[in-house]
């Protein structure tokens, strides 16, 4: 009995930490396969008599100015965005990454600091300022336009954690390489690069993430479905009159998608990344 | 960490590799490309912004032109009430999601700590709330508040813990923490994910020993644990008061701003005077306002996780 109880307060507690993070997203889940007359049903109709994929089909086929096919277009050019970003940030931020933890030069120590005041910066401060630039290099409301300030962002963070990544690996490694005649770029592109694979992974990851999920900087830098991003369009649910809380929900499933399959494919390398880039210095 | 890199640099061979200026030349070479990109989408705007906040930038009245008035626009602002009103706001979203983060985060790490079956799945459930996009946390919270078909008021009707449905967002001070339970629902995991990786550092031995001395298990988390997880603890509160500083999604989303300004945090006053009444020179000096204290925070924390982590 003395072991018993215990062991039933852990589980107790175990499941109700499950509930309360499970709830809410499968109620979304939930409201999205629901007919519309059932969401708006008092009190709620907690399982839906008749579960249907109607609203995703919409999404994925219907045509024209639809506000369903609007919808489908912030998905891919938020998908065009964070892609782009990811590779941009991770190539040029690999190169950085390796001078900042393995050379040294005047001011080394300082500009890795400089980098990272950038990233506590309030998004709006750079947003007001851009704001009439982006307009005037014809950048305002368009995918390009984003990727570039997303990639300035997201930038010093993907220095951040690539630099505490090389900063593991023992220097010993490219210096044997260099002995047998490498130059430095072949002993990080044949040596470093291939070993840092896991902290690579997680640093793209942590790209494509941030710039799935911004919302700010898109919410005022566009304004036509052809650059709208997905929480944009999903903020746009909300603010009409009528609001159709069911697409609302479907969209809110989709965009969720995405971030949610990466972080459970890919939780080794996100925890890890998430412990050496946030805890260690 | 800079004790390591100086160890490394003053190893013989690194000494004389760091001289040669072709080293150099190739370490600012890698750095060239991303600071180019830092330098002009993040550096020359600030400074920018603050060309701008020292003048008057009315996109509404252009017949004014552009005047230079000093610190006119940082007066103005920090005599204005309602700037005050924004900031006691945002230090009260700020203080009591936190608050509540860290404690119900802590709590949550230890359990997982623990072993049982399941634990493994738990511990990827965790993920789901941190990997959701955070507009999406919004509006799934602003659903379930949903006044006359919201989960929330169906569930405590139907359990007979309220007796009619309530307007959850429809009052100031009820929507401030509306607002703050769907934060603290998306940001809990994070605080979990960082102490979970610090508990697993913790050598067991150090608990057995607890035991030995006949510590209870309340005991030995106040006195081997938590002391063991400040630095972890520290740096979770930089990261998140930070973050909590600039909230602005989620209000944007769920209230924007109101009822009656009852969750105008700073970042959506910014947002409103630069974008809304298009005031773009008080827009960027409360930016620039936002940016100091910021900054005044992040010196105060250096120092705090520089003694923390130095032992």
């Amino acid at each position: 009995m003395r072991r018993l109880l215990p062991q039933i307060g852990l589980y107790a507690a175990a499941a109700l930490v499950a509930i309360v993070i499970l709830a809410p997203p499968i109620w979304l889940l939930i409201s999205s396969i629901s007919s519309t007359a059932e969401l708006l049903r008092v009190p709620v109709h907690w399982i839906p008599e008749a579960p249907t994929l109607e609203r995703y089909v919409q999404i994925a086929t219907a045509t024209g100015g639809d506000s369903a096919a609007n919808f489908r277009r912030s998905l891919f050019n938020s998908l065009a965005i964070a892609a782009s970003v990811t590779a941009i940030c991770v190539t040029v931020g690999a190169l950085a990454a390796y001078s900042f933890a393995r050379m040294s030069f005047a001011g080394h120590g300082q500009l890795v600091y400089v980098l990272l005041i950038s990233y506590t910066l309030p998004p709006i401060m750079l947003v007001i300022p851009l704001f009439r630039v982006m307009g005037d290099l014809q950048l305002l409301d368009t995918i390009q336009g984003l990727v570039i300030v997303y990639s300035s962002l997201i930038m010093p963070f993907a220095i951040w954690i690539l630099r505490s990544y090389f900063q593991t690996i023992p220097a010993d490694l490219e210096d044997a390489a260099m002995i047998d005649g490498c130059t430095r770029l072949q002993a990080l592109t044949r040596v470093i690069l291939p070993i840092s694979l896991p902290g690579i992974v997680a640093t793209g990851l942590f790209c494509f993430l941030a710039s799935w999920e911004e919302f700010l900087i898109a919410l005022i830098f566009t304004s036509s479905p052809a650059a709208k991003t997905i929480p944009v369009a999903i903020a746009e649910f909300t603010g009409r009159h009528a609001i159709d809380y069911g697409m609302m929900a479907t969209g809110g499933v989709i965009a969720a998608l995405p971030p949610i399959l990466i972080a459970l494919l890919f939780q080794r390398y996100l925890i890890s990344g998430l412990a050496s880039g946030a805890v260690k210095g | 960490m800079t004790t390591a890199s100086t160890v490394r640099h003053s190893s013989p061979q690194r000494t004389q590799m760091s001289h040669s200026r072709q080293e150099r030349f190739l370490a600012w070479l890698l750095i060239a490309p991303a600071f180019l990109v830092v330098f002009a989408l993040i550096f020359i705007p600030i400074v920018r912004a603050l060309w701008m906040s020292l003048h008057v930038i009315d996109l509404k009245r252009p017949a004014l032109g552009q005047p230079f008035v000093g610190l006119g626009n940082y007066a103005d602002i920090l005599q204005d009430g309602s700037f005050w009103a924004s900031v006691g706001r945002t230090a009260y979203f700020m203080g009591l999601s936190i608050a509540l983060e860290v404690v119900l985060g802590v709590a949550v790490a230890v359990l997982l700590n623990q072993s049982f079956k399941g634990r493994g799945l738990l511990r990827a459930l965790v993920l789901i709330p941190w990997a959701l996009p955070i507009t999406i946390d919004a509006i799934m919270w602003k659903w379930i508040y949903n006044p006359s078909y919201g989960a929330l008021n169906s569930l405590l009707y139907q359990s007979g813990l309220i007796s009619s449905y309530r307007t959850w967002l429809s009052d100031p001070i009820s929507a401030m923490h509306m607002v703050i339970v769907a934060d603290v629902w998306k940001t809990t995991p994070l605080v979990i994910l960082l102490t979970l990786a610090a508990l697993q550092t913790i050598p067991p031995a150090l608990y057995e020993a607890a035991r030995v001395d006949g510590a209870s298990a309340w005991r030995s988390f106040w006195s081997v644990t938590l002391p063991l997880l400040r630095p972890t603890l520290t740096i979770i509160l930089v990261i998140r008061t930070m973050d909590a500083f600039k909230v602005f999604d989620i209000i944007y989303i769920m209230t924007s701003g109101g009822p009656s300004d009852g969750t105008k945090v700073i970042a959506y006053y910014t947002y409103l005077e630069a974008f809304s009444f298009l005031r773009q020179g008080r827009g960027a000096a409360l930016a620039w306002l936002m940016t100091l204290f910021i900054g005044v925070m992040a010196f105060f924390y250096i120092r705090l996780v520089n003694r923390e982590t130095e032992y």
